[in-house]
Order: C-alpha cells, then sequence, then structure tokens
C-alpha cells in the first residue's frame, strides 16, 4: 500500500500493469489496493503539477498568503467560520495554525486589485474575522515537494564502469 | 619519449573507441553509467559546503578525520556487530579505488598471485599488475557468475596470496548469501588466503540482508573489507570510500597513502559525517526501494523481448546474455548505440568470461527505462538472427 503511494506519488501516470511488474504482485491486486485507497479518500484526486509561472496568458497569476485572525464559535470552534472561508474559490489553500494568528490561507486572483477586494469585502467582513494580514507572492521556489524548475540534465559522464 | 615498459603492457581498456563513439554522440539514453542517478541528499551537500564556508580547507591527518573513523567504526558496529579500532585499523581513502590500489601494493611481493573472478570490475587487474602481482584469473560463467570453494580449490597454487571479491558484483549484480559466504570462507582459511572484500555495494542488496565477510567465524584476520559513500548515500564525486582490516595491512597502506594522496578531500570527508548520521538513512532507504522496483520492472522486460537475463541480487546492474542475436558484445553495443541510439556496456569490457553478455545499469530514470525498453525491442527485432 504504501509503495503503490510512493509511486503514484512521484509519477500519477505509472498504471497498475507497470507498477504490479515492479512490486512483483498481480495487476488485479494492484488494482483492487489502488481502488481501496480512492474509495477511502487516502487518493483524493490525479491532478497534473503546473509551473503557472510559465503559462503567459494566465487568468489567475497573483497569490496572496492570508493571516486571519478569528474569533472561534461555541459548539464549532473554528471549522464553521474556516468552512465559510474555503469555499471560495478564490481561497487554494486553508490551513488552521498554532501561533499568533489562526488561518493561513493560500488566495489567488487575476491582478492585486481582485486579491485585495476579496480581502476587503469578503473576507473582513465575515463575522467571526478579527483582523487580516496580506502578504502578496512575489515567487514561488518549490511546491508540496516539487521544485518550480525544469529538471536538470544528467550531469553524469554518459559511460563509466 | 620512452615511458615504463610496465605501464606500456598494460592493456589498453578495449573499449576506447566505443566510449569515444558514445561521448560525442547527443540524445543517447545511456544505460552505461556505474554510478547512481540521483544526486547527494542535500543535507550532505549542504554539510559539505558549510565546511568550506568554515574553512576547512586544509589536509586531515593522513588516516582521515579521527570524527569520520570514529563514526564508521561505530556505524559498523552498529549494522554489522563487528568492531573495528578507529586508531589502528580503519583508513580512509580517496574513493574504494585507492583503496583497492593501496591493498594490492600494500601485500604483494613481485610474482605473488592474485586470484581475480572473471568477468569483474575493471580496476582490479590493473592495480595487481602495477602492484608487480601476478593476477590470475577464475572464469565464473558456469557458476552464474559466482566464487565457489571448489573454484578457489582448483586455482591455488604456488604464490597465491590474496583473492578478490567483490558482492553485490559490478558488472553482474550477484551476490552471496550467509551461507554462501560461510563456505567460501572455508577455503579461504584453507588457503590461507587475503580476501580483499569490495563491499562498496552492499547496502545496494535486494533480496536479503547483506552479509560483510568480516562478520564470518575466522575472517576478520584475514580480510580487507572496502566500502565508501559512493554508491549508498550517491556521493561519487565526492571521492570517499574506506578499508577496515587487520592493523599491520592497514599501517602498510597507510604508508603508502601519505605518499601517494595524503589524505581524502576534507569537505568530502565532513560530508561523510553528515552521511552516516541517522536522518540519511531515509534516503538511503528510499533510494533502495526505487532500484528495487526499476529492476523488478527491467529485468523481465529483458527476458521478454529474448534477452536472456537472471534476477541481480544487488547493485544496479543487468548482465543479460545477448548470444541469441549472433551478435559479439562489441556489436552488440555498437549496434543499439548507432540505431537506437541506447549506450550499454559490452561483456567483455569486464573480462572475456562477459563474451556474449552487456551491462545495463539500471541506475536511471524510469521514463528512459521504459524508452530504452522499447528501443531494445526494435533493435532486436530488425536486428538479431530469427
Amino acid at each position: 500500500m504504501k509503495e503503490i503511494l510512493e509511486i503514484l506519488e512521484k509519477d500519477a501516470r505509472t498504471t497498475p500493469e507497470e507498477i504490479a511488474k515492479m512490486l512483483k504482485k498481480s495487476v488485479n491486486s494492484v488494482k483492487t489496493a489502488i481502488k481501496k485507497l480512492e474509495k477511502s479518500g487516502v487518493i483524493l484526486k490525479y491532478k497534473t503539477v503546473i509551473n503557472k509561472e510559465l503559462v503567459k496568458d494566465d487568468k489567475r497569476n497573483v497569490r496572496a498568503l492570508i493571516e486571519v485572525k478569528l474569533t472561534p464559535q461555541r459548539g464549532y470552534g473554528f471549522d464553521h467560520i474556516a468552512e465559510r472561508i474555503y469555499r471560495f474559490s478564490e481561497v487554494v489553500s486553508c490551513y488552521l495554525l498554532s501561533g499568533s494568528y489562526d488561518l493561513l490561507l493560500v488566495v489567488e486572483g487575476k491582478d492585486i486589485q481582485e486579491v485585495s477586494s476579496f480581502v476587503s469585502e469578503r473576507l473582513s467582513t465575515l463575522d467571526n474575522v478579527r483582523g487580516t494580514v496580506t502578504h502578496f507572492l512575489l515567487k514561488k521556489y518549490k511546491e508540496d515537494g516539487d521544485i518550480l524548475k525544469r529538471a536538470d540534465r544528467d550531469k553524469r559522464i554518459a559511460i563509466s564502469f | 619519449m620512452e615511458i615504463s615498459r610496465k605501464v606500456e603492457q598494460m592493456p589498453p581498456s578495449g573499449i576506447r573507441k566505443f566510449f569515444d563513439l558514445v561521448i560525442g554522440m547527443k540524445d543517447v539514453i545511456s544505460l552505461g553509467v556505474g554510478e547512481p542517478d540521483f544526486s547527494t541528499p542535500w543535507n550532505i551537500c549542504e554539510s559539505g559546503i558549510f565546511s568550506i564556508e568554515e574553512g576547512y580547507t586544509s589536509y586531515t591527518s593522513n588516516k582521515g578525520l579521527y570524527e569520520l573513523r570514529s563514526d564508521i567504526s561505530n556505524y559498523i558496529r552498529r549494522r554489522y556487530g563487528v568492531n573495528y579500532d578507529t586508531e589502528k585499523e580503519i583508513l580512509v581513502t580517496t574513493g574504494v579505488s585507492e583503496g583497492l590500489d593501496l591493498a594490492l601494493r600494500a601485500i604483494i611481493n613481485p610474482g605473488d598471485k592474485v586470484l581475480i573472478p572473471d568477468p569483474s570490475y575493471v580496476s582490479y587487474y590493473p592495480v595487481t599488475f602495477l602492484a608487480g602481482g601476478r593476477p590470475v584469473f577464475i572464469k565464473t560463467k558456469k557458476t552464474d557468475f559466482k566464487l565457489t570453494p571448489d573454484l578457489i580449490d582448483r586455482h591455488m597454487s604456488k604464490g597465491v596470496k590474496a583473492v578478490v571479491l567483490n558482492y553485490p558484483a559490478n558488472p553482474t549484480g550477484v551476490s552471496y548469501t550467509k551461507k554462501e559466504l560461510a563456505e567460501l570462507s572455508g577455503a579461504f582459511i584453507k588457503h590461507k588466503l587475503i580476501v580483499i572484500s569490495d563491499e562498496v555495494y552492499g547496502e545496494l542488496t535486494y533480496d536479503f540482508e547483506h552479509t560483510p565477510l568480516v562478520t564470518l567465524k575466522g575472517m576478520k584476520d584475514r580480510t580487507l573489507y572496502f566500502d565508501g559513500f559512493s554508491k549508498t548515500f550517491a556521493m561519487t564525486g565526492w571521492r570517499v570510500g574506506f578499508c577496515c582490516g587487520p592493523e599491520k595491512i592497514i599501517s602498510a597502506m597507510t604508508k603508502v597513502h601519505q605518499y601517494t594522496m595524503l589524505c581524502a578531500p576534507i569537505m568530502g570527508q565532513i560530508a561523510g559525517i553528515e552521511a552516516l548520521k541517522n536522518n540519511t538513512k531515509r534516503h538511503v532507504m528510499e533510494m533502495k526501494r526505487e532500484y528495487k522496483r526499476r529492476r523488478e520492472f527491467i529485468i523481465p522486460r529483458l527476458n521478454a523481448i529474448g534477452l536472456k537475463c537472471s534476477m541481480p541480487e544487488g547493485a544496479f546492474y543487468a548482465f543479460p546474455s545477448i548470444e541469441k542475436t549472433g551478435m559479439d558484445s562489441c556489436e552488440f553495443a555498437e549496434g543499439l548505440l548507432k540505431k537506437e541510439k541506447v549506450a550499454v556496456i559490452p561483456g567483455t569490457a569486464f573480462g572475456s568470461e562477459g563474451k556474449g553478455r552487456i551491462r545495463i545499469s539500471y541506475a536511471s530514470n524510469m521514463p528512459d527505462l521504459k524508452e530504452a525498453g522499447l528501443r531494445l525491442e526494435r533493435f532486436l527485432r530488425k536486428n538479431a538472427q530469427k
């Protein structure tokens, strides 16, 4: 199970047949295992890692990290208000943190104005939001374990003993 | 100008021409590389960089940094339960390659014979020859590329002083189980041989636990145990290896080392200290799992397209037979390179017993291995004898 995840996490396009060969298992058992992982939600979905900085006419090109201070709600803690926030399509990621603020959001928009107006009109106006600090993102170097530049060419000499 | 007769007598590398051909070609998928395709884990690189920033740019003691030797000693004790004295029984070398040269120079008198498996890694013969020894090849094709007690017995003659053992082996990927090693060590002891045990691929053993020869009864006193950082930690370019052995031989090797190499590069040694720390283990295990998966992928693939190949137990090499194609090793490698731009090494580069074989390195990423598989298949379809 764990090794199937390791393989798929590196390359989601690896086929069950290939995984079966690599792990010396039957194709069926690999397919069953993957189904099970999908069903139980361990595998949420398969997607492509895109280096958006290279996409010329990307409509959503500005990202900001936003610290949000909240007033927790009786009976719900932060979950309820967090849901109110993360359901906005502008919110790409949402984390609850320990420390001097409560939520960390990654918000995406087509330009600075769009992100700013999201923060001032939609986010700050929510009842339980006590304050926000917005950091616009200047450059991404690495995301979720992937370094955002093209793989280096092989530096080894082509042939050696 | 005349050069030394000895160097002149050294046989040239049989495949120099092929090497030049590969180097001169573009867009080749090379399965001819004898080193990991991973970069050194970053924590190791980072400590190397830091060492330079901190001004560690000097010589070290001849034997290597005390801290590194002590860590090596602890590592071997923890991992295999064998004790080596940090002061007297460990020498840090500039890669295992240097260590092998030192070992032969330290133990060989003119004319002493050294048993060398055929096929085997390319440097055993030349370093024996340069040290004034007489290489005695043991053909191993019939025994699935393994040395056996019987083979040792049959190659004994007056003047045989040492034997080279390499497992998991380059180029065959063959390794030995503990039981096989126990049988072999019986023969080594019987014939009072010094064993040069090159175990640089030891951590890359897939089907059973690697057993260092020195863990077997009676072997520690007669074995030079070689390991290094190159393969385990993907550190080939750092040039750091080590040799553990009896005080007398280590001290003799140090004597030569102090005049020829002086010491291994200090940055590499400091990086080596980081490599042996526990937090690197995760990286080593990850690389090992990846090699194993590639092995499970590539070996059945080779067999399926008609290149008979047994399952290598370690390292990252496959050594399939190409006899059925009607081509010899060099023709095959050259044809494959020119027609399909895939580089492999002719088996004969590793000795006459490599005839009819090629060495394929699976230290390449999966997409390249898949593509190379397709090209190999096409090459065989078009060029192999029916």
